[in-house]
């Protein structure tokens, strides 16, 4: 049988099938080292989460986690390879091994994480469903929005939370359901429909994008719980902590102090969560399989939670959000990272 | 003198052509009026768009275009034309994807030596032909290497590829691997064995009966479940196995056409010459059925050149999957017709000139025939 | 005995065809049960539960456009006939405008008028060397760019364009709108009756009815003689704008109006083909002859040509219609809600049953093809020539 087999996939070889190899011998941790980067999944563009420039640079919070894996692992965060996945593959590239990790504004639910054999890691945006309508339209609040025309980004649990939404008010309304966020950027401003509904973070993004953003308001109404998270596959623990730890020292460099600016000044702190951190104690890096200074790594070279946060989605960016509930826990937020000890 | 009625025959001819032509009778000059009229109207509008009243590189006062909002009819109520702006600032995505721009000219090396690869196959009169045709061989390896990369140059993953070079990798990959499969098909459903001729219906008849869409889906989310662990072929090579076998399907049908037309006795006569089924089929049969059916052929390529912009639909950045791209940044929304004017054209220049050829086939064949 | 046995099996031809056939059979079902294995094996080790239960869970979603009732309440195997039935509907109108058209523009491609032959000619050229999918996003991209709902432009009473649909007033049949209707179907029985009689007498006298005339009048007269007896029953609901949208009336959306002109003006445009060249395959020398027999030319047309470029065009004709339906499966581009768009694409994401969805929803293009090839393949035979094979 397992001749056959050598056969089989011998046979498809040959046939041309080029091949990035991956699976079951070995784990994923040895496999990333082996080739030399890391495959990460990416949106196939989504404005300060995971979105090309110009000159065709990943760029984002999402694309930072992934940086910081690399970082963690290579000591360098450009060794990172993007795969842009849909809303519709993103899953299936994961499971089949494409990809190492998913890090793609994708919401962690129970499903998920059980039924289709993903394992979440952390959070790294904490989102719900809004909804966006044009300032003129007169309505302040999600409520008043009986009859309206909604534009959705299907694929996604949006269209259910619309559904159960408007149910439970008893209103009524038409569904516009397109692909992708620029399809619906392309709808809602055209006018097909009155409100824009995705994740309140997708809205801001789009919003962003708009000819005139100040003609468009997010109404106060969060429908849902959507955590945002990088999620790897089920079954690999090992490679599960260094994705989790990885965005746990973005979260912790924050809470520390510690950014890409003073990370050398601060290996001399008295503090001893902070030599902890940045591998001057050693001993926390072989835990994981990674060197000492892998957390030094990402925040010299991608830099803590907020530096990402404020240089891709703050409030000093085109997209413009505030931290609400992803500020720090001592900020008021609910960003919270395990101790590292 | 004779210059004088040469003139005046000239001028007799085109008259009685524009008689015949158009004003034959009176709703024949109706029709006429009518027909300026449209033209005119239809055509000053698009030329006015596309090009008179058009940016390209800069707006009415002069200033290089970098963003949407630069636009003259941005700026101006009262301009409309087209911001082409648009076309360059994206032309490396268009052409490349996103191709490392310091690797570039490997793609162009491989897009100029393309038509000397297909060259070879077109035309069977061409002077040196047998060298064009090694070459043809030779060219899909060299192409490979020079775009994947390997010893010697570094390796440029299929998810940088994009734009025009999708598109002509799986149009003409796609048809090349077809190819083959599809002789295969086509003799398997003329043969006399009832398993293999019944295989081969049902996997035509299957394929043929079920939209490309569903195929690229399949292959997309359910090939990597088919497969052994270790076994991960990308993305695009998932596109090209569902338009490979999309294709052999169609080009099958036109190669079996083409078998139908040899007579019998041509077979009959063979083997009374003592060659066997392999023989009389490779030697006989072929490449005569092959010529009849190349036009036919052709068109199931045009149909599956066009096809290729679905891959979009599963997250591949092909020409129209990029176009859609460049309408989703920020800087360049909104411009919908300049980009799907331009990738209609890119797309029309190509499948015209596909179908020109066959038509110039059609007609060499008749005269060959006669 | 076994070198015999050999020689048999590679020089005997029945023998040497057994094998192959074994062999191929064989390597197929080997190839099937591996693949089979495989995924079994990669579906458990993945975490990924199969089966049909899926089809009676609620889906969750609500589709705008359809054709029968439809909530969030109900199962994925009602999605799964709302994208059926969208589908069909927009498969059936894109055949009948695409066959309008393309017969249209076949026709004149044969005009005398220079001009209008090339105009049709630039037409043909330029929709069928697009792909269809850029088409229909194009369309669609116009289609967007109409009036806004507020600035809805009134084209008759009560029917209003704007770029969320074209809104139209909608039929309410009150009591004794049936006789009308029953007056109608009565009409088109009697007139059938009456061609009949009109027919033999033709063929006993010689002399020519205008039946054509007689029964148009009877078809159209009766149900509006009827109507007006019953006292009117029937009343529009026309749409007013309330509040986001209009209220009452019919709608058709945009997203069918993009998928239905991409498909009916690409696949036209083929469609124009074949007739031209049907028409130009009945020889010139029939024409001429009937006209010598002092027909009228549109006899000539109905009685002579068309039935004889039917049979040429009918065939083509049918793989045009094929892929029409095929390519209504595009829907997914810009939203409308066909089979693939929701069935395969909303209520795979949700349930995760990519191999049991993706199966159903290929199974039913194939039928829906191999029923659309099987009648026009009876239809085809009906119009051969009868006792010439």
């Amino acid at each position: 049988m397992t001749k056959i087999k050598s056969l089989f996939i011998s046979l498809l070889l040959i046939l041309g099938v080029s091949t990035a190899i991956a699976g079951s011998h070995g784990s994923t941790h040895d496999l990333v080292k082996e080739r030399g980067k890391l495959m990460c999944g990416s949106n196939t563009g989504l404005a300060g989460f995971g979105a090309p420039n110009d000159a065709g640079v990943w760029e984002g919070i999402d694309v930072d986690v992934c940086r910081a894996v690399a970082a963690a692992v290579f000591g360098d965060a450009s060794k990172v390879e993007y795969v842009p996945t849909t809303s519709k593959v993103r899953f299936t590239v994961l499971q089949s091994g494409e990809i190492d990790m998913l890090s793609r504004n994708t919401t962690w639910t129970l499903s998920r994480d059980v039924d289709l054999g993903l394992e979440f890691v952390g959070v790294n945006y904490y989102d719900g469903q809004g909804f966006m309508v044009s300032k003129d339209l007169g309505v302040s609040s999600a409520m008043e929005l009986d009859g309206a025309s909604v534009c959705i980004q299907v694929g996604t649990t949006t269209e259910m939370n619309l559904a159960d939404f408007f149910k439970a008010n008893g209103m009524s309304y038409e569904s516009v359901p397109v692909e992708t966020n620029s399809e619906a950027d392309a709808a809602y401003t055209a006018g097909r429909c009155d409100v824009y509904t995705t994740d309140a973070s997708g809205l801001y993004a789009s919003r962003a994008g708009y000819p005139d953003p100040s003609a468009h308001v997010v109404l106060p109404e969060i429908v849902s719980k959507e955590p945002l998270g990088p999620a790897v596959r089920h079954g690999d623990s090992e490679w599960a902590d260094i994705v989790r730890w990885s965005l746990n020292a973005m979260i912790i460099g924050e809470e520390l102090g510690i950014t890409s600016g003073n990370v050398d000044e601060m290996k001399s702190s008295n503090n001893p969560e902070v030599l902890r951190l940045l591998g001057v104690d050693a001993g926390y890096g072989a835990m994981l399989g990674l060197s000492d200074d892998w957390a030094y790594n990402i925040l010299s070279q991608v830099g803590n939670y907020s530096e990402s946060f404020e240089k891709h989605i703050g409030p000093n960016t085109p997209i413009n959000i505030q931290r609400g509930l992803n500020a720090l826990y001592k900020d008021g937020g609910i960003l919270y990272a395990p101790p590292f000890r | 003198m004779t210059a004088f009625s040469n003139q005046s025959l000239m001028r007799n001819k085109y008259y009685s052509w524009i008689i015949k032509n158009l004003f034959s009778s009176w709703v024949n000059s109706l029709m006429t009026v009518v027909a300026i009229i449209f033209i005119y109207e239809v055509g000053t509008f698009f030329l006015n768009w596309a090009i008179f009243g058009a940016d390209f590189r800069t707006n009415f006062r002069g200033e290089l275009i970098t963003d949407r909002t630069l636009c003259s009819k941005n700026i101006s109520p009262g301009e409309f034309g087209a911001c082409w702006a648009i076309i360059y600032a994206r032309w490396d995505q268009f052409m490349y994807g996103f191709y490392p721009i310091e690797q570039v000219w490997r793609v162009n090396f491989v897009y100029v030596l393309l038509p000397l690869a297909i060259i070879g196959i077109l035309f069977d009169k061409l002077p040196f032909r047998k060298y064009f045709i090694y070459f043809t061989f030779i060219y899909p390896f060299l192409a490979y290497f020079m775009l994947y990369g390997g010893p010697g140059l570094s390796v440029v993953g299929t998810n940088k590829w994009g734009g025009l070079l999708v598109t002509l990798f799986l149009g003409v990959t796609g048809i090349g691997l077809a190819f083959p499969l599809s002789i295969v098909l086509a003799l398997g459903r003329r043969s006399k064995m009832p398993i293999v001729k019944s295989l081969c219906v049902v996997f035509i008849e299957f394929i043929r009966g079920v939209p490309l869409i569903t195929l690229l889906f399949t292959a997309n989310v359910m090939l990597p479940l088919f497969l052994p662990d270790g076994v991960n072929p990308d993305n695009l090579l998932r596109a090209l196995v569902a338009v490979t076998l999309f294709q052999s399907a169609y080009m099958a049908e036109a190669i079996r056409g083409g078998l139908q037309a040899i007579p019998r006795g041509q077979i009959e006569a063979a083997q009374s010459l003592g060659l066997n089924y392999w023989q009389t089929t490779r030697k006989i049969i072929l490449p005569q059925a092959l010529k009849i059916a190349i036009p036919p052929i052709v068109n199931t390529c045009i149909g599956l050149f066009k096809d290729t912009s679905l891959v979009l639909i599963i997250g591949l950045f092909d020409l129209l999957g990029i176009g859609r791209a460049a309408l989703a940044d920020m800087t360049w929304t909104k411009l919908y017709y300049e980009v799907y004017v331009f990738i209609s054209l890119v797309f029309f220049i190509f499948c015209f000139g596909m179908s020109r050829y066959s038509l110039y086939l059609e007609k060499k064949l008749k005269t060959d025939n006669s | 005995m076994e070198s015999y046995f050999v020689r048999k099996l590679i020089f005997d031809e029945k023998s040497r065809s057994l094998l192959i056939q074994t062999l191929v059979i064989g390597l197929f079902a080997l190839f099937i049960y591996l693949i089979a294995q495989q995924t079994a094996y990669n579906l458990e080790k993945r975490g990924i539960s199969s089966g049909f239960d899926f089809l009676n869970i609620s889906a969750g979603y609500d589709i705008s456009i359809r054709l029968i009732p439809f909530t969030s309440e109900d199962t994925h195997l009602r999605a799964y006939f709302v994208g059926l039935l969208n589908t069909l509907m927009i498969a059936v109108c894109g055949c009948f405008l695409a066959t309008i058209m393309g017969f249209l523009v076949g026709v004149i491609r044969l005009s005398s008028n220079w001009l209008f032959r090339n105009i049709a000619y630039v037409y043909v050229e330029f929709t069928r060397n697009v792909p269809v999918l850029l088409q229909i996003i194009l369309y669609y991209s116009i289609l967007l760019h109409l009036p806004k709902i507020k600035q809805a432009i009134e084209i008759f009473d009560g029917f209003f364009l704007t770029n969320r649909g074209f809104f139209t007033p909608s039929p309410i049949f009150k009591e004794g709108f049936s006789i009308v209707l029953c007056s109608f179907i009565v009409a088109i029985i009697v007139s059938i009756f009456i061609k009949r009689i009109l027919k033999k007498k033709q063929e006993q006298t010689g002399k020519q009815y205008p039946i054509f005339y007689i029964n148009s009048a009877l078809i159209i007269l009766t149900p509006i003689l009827f109507y007006y007896i019953m006292g009117r029953p029937l009343e529009f609901d026309t749409p007013v704008l309330k509040g986001f949208n209009f209220k009452g009336g019919m709608v058709i959306r945009p997203e069918f109006l993009g998928m239905l002109f991409g498909l009916s003006i690409y696949t036209a445009a083929f469609i124009s083909e074949t007739v031209r060249s049907g028409i130009i395959a009945v020889s010139k020398g029939q024409r001429e002859a009937s006209q010598a027999l002092g027909l009228k030319n549109n006899l000539v047309m109905r009685l002579i040509v068309i039935p004889q470029a039917l049979r040429v065009i009918i065939p083509p004709l049918t793989s045009q219609y094929l892929n029409l339906t095929k390519n209504s499966s595009l829907g997914i581009a810009i939203g409308y809600a066909d089979l693939v768009h929701g069935f395969g694409g909303i209520s795979l994401n949700q349930t995760g049953r990519a191999i049991e969805i993706m199966l159903m929803v290929m199974l039913t293009y194939l039928t829906i093809s191999l029923t659309i090839s099987l009648f026009m393949n009876i239809y085809n035979k009906s119009v051969q020539f009868k006792g010439n094979a």
